[in-house]
């Protein structure tokens, strides 16, 4: 798996120029410029209506920006080698290892091919025991990590997670958290929002930081957590309310 | 009610042949007119669901108002197609099962639209994103969506069943209750009151029901268990 992902050729980095987002006259991300790097962990920070969402929204492709243009390195108008987790991810109505098939029978992959990569993901991630069931009535921690195997199964080399935990509890919130080091070690670039400040603090490399719809900041983590360029993101890491 | 109902209950005991004729014709019309509306209704309905065209809401509206359909008038339009002066009068089609099965189609098809677009236009909302980023197109969507929807989907193909088996009017019109032909059970128990013959017009009735109540008990429990298994 890990030899197959570091020959195929690299869809990053993802490069936003000026991109903004409006919906009718009301624009929701204006301005926002950055580069998505092959390898690095990147979490993007913000209040409440920030646009952490819409932002992730757009790197995936599942909007379009207005304004500005959207580049990956590959050329591609979407690039394959990406997933995304959401936060209340959605299951289809059939087994475990059918929702695993589903986004390899998209592109295509023989049925064999289909058979061992659904195999080896219910096995990497403990899921062989729940195989057969059906995955809807999986806990909402299953459910989680079924939808982190899912992403995994599709051999992204970017992955892209809205709030993944934030309707977890501690223990399950620690095992996705272990999920996404041990993606980022195999070399998925991982792009991710959270609220929960302990989290970003844990698991990021690079922060971006938005502020109604405009990115303020974007630096190492290090640098971000000790010392905050704006009075926005010092007074949200001071746990203000900003708006 | 000793008399009709006695008769009733031999002639079920009995397995009198005609009864059976005129079952076995109501049971093959209306279940091939179920599943021909079906196979036409339920891609239209998904595909009318994710669809965004000019004029959208102008189908949507029109195949609603259809659900209603009166029977006689799905009858009298398809009468006049298939009559000898009509454009499809050389198929030579009229007072046939298959006339017969063309109208309860032509009855059906607007319910299973209908529901069928209801049901995937609200998982549409639900999955919309997910299937986008799994790499499902909006044409790739509409199976997902129909296999997904599927016990839902099975109140509306039960609508269709239950509205097809109790009409009188479309079948009346356009198989002529040619007995021994193109006589359903509903037609029959229209004929058989008139002629005062309320044995077997008591009969038909009795299956009639039954066999919704065994259908609906059917699909009902076929939910339920879906329910319960597939969350």
């Amino acid at each position: 798996m890990r030899a197959a992902r570091d020959t195929s050729p690299s869809v990053l980095p993802l490069s936003l120029e000026d991109v903004g987002y409006a919906v009718g006259a009301r624009p929701l991300l204006s301005d926002v410029s950055l580069q998505i790097k092959s390898g690095r962990r990147l979490v993007v920070m913000g209040a409440n209506g920030a646009g952490k969402s819409l932002f992730l929204r757009l790197c995936h492709g599942l909007i379009d920006p207005t304004v500005g243009r959207r580049h990956w390195a590959s050329g591609e108008r979407r690039a394959e080698a990406q997933a995304m987790v959401f936060q209340r991810p959605v299951l289809l109505r059939r087994s475990v290892a059918a929702n695993l098939d589903y986004p390899l029978a998209l592109r295509r992959l023989a049925r064999t091919a289909r058979r061992e990569a659904v195999a080896r993901t219910l096995d990497r991630f403990g899921l062989t025991p729940l195989a057969d069931r059906p995955a809807r009535l999986l806990s909402g921690g299953e459910q989680q990590r079924l939808a982190l195997a899912r992403a995994w199964a599709m051999r992204p080399q970017v992955l892209f997670l809205d709030e993944p935990s934030s309707a977890l509890d501690p223990s399950a919130t620690r095992i996705i958290e272990e999920m996404v080091e041990q993606f980022s070690a195999e070399g998925i670039t991982i792009v991710m929002t959270t609220h929960n400040l302990g989290q970003a603090r844990r698991l990021a490399q690079d922060v971006a930081f938005l502020h109604r719809g405009r990115l303020i900041e974007h630096r190492s983590s290090a640098e971000f957590f000790t010392g905050p360029e704006t009075p926005e993101a010092r007074a949200f890491l001071a746990g203000d309310l900003i708006w | 009610m000793d008399g009709p109902f006695a008769t009733a209950l031999s002639l079920i005991a009995s397995g009198d042949p005609a009864l059976m004729q005129i079952i076995g014709l109501s049971l093959r019309v209306t279940l091939t007119a179920v599943l021909i509306a079906c196979a036409v209704g339920l891609p239209l309905g998904a595909a009318l669901a994710l669809a965004r065209f000019p004029g959208r809401g102008a189908v949507i509206v029109l195949f609603n108002a259809l659900m209603g359909l009166p029977p006689v008038v799905a009858g009298l339009v398809v009468y006049l197609l298939l009559s000898r002066s009509g454009p499809f009068g050389s198929l030579a089609l009229l007072f046939t099962p298959t006339a017969m099965i063309i109208a309860q189609t032509v009855l059906i098809l607007p319910i299973v639209i209908s529901l069928t677009r209801s049901v995937v236009e609200d998982l549409w909302a639900e999955y919309r994103e997910q299937l986008q980023s799994l790499g499902a197109g909006r044409l790739r969507s509409v199976p997902t969506l129909l296999w997904d929807g599927r016990v839902s989907l099975l109140t509306g193909v039960l609508a269709g069943f239950g509205r097809a088996s109790a009409e009188v009017g479309a079948v009346l019109i356009v198989g002529g209750n040619i007995a021994g032909h193109t006589r359903t059970m509903t037609t029959a128990i229209t004929l058989e009151t008139n002629r005062g013959n309320l044995g077997l017009a008591v009969a038909l009735g009795i299956i009639l029901l039954t066999l919704t109540l065994t259908l609906n008990a059917a699909a009902w429990g076929a939910g339920q268990w879906a329910r319960g298994r597939l969350g």
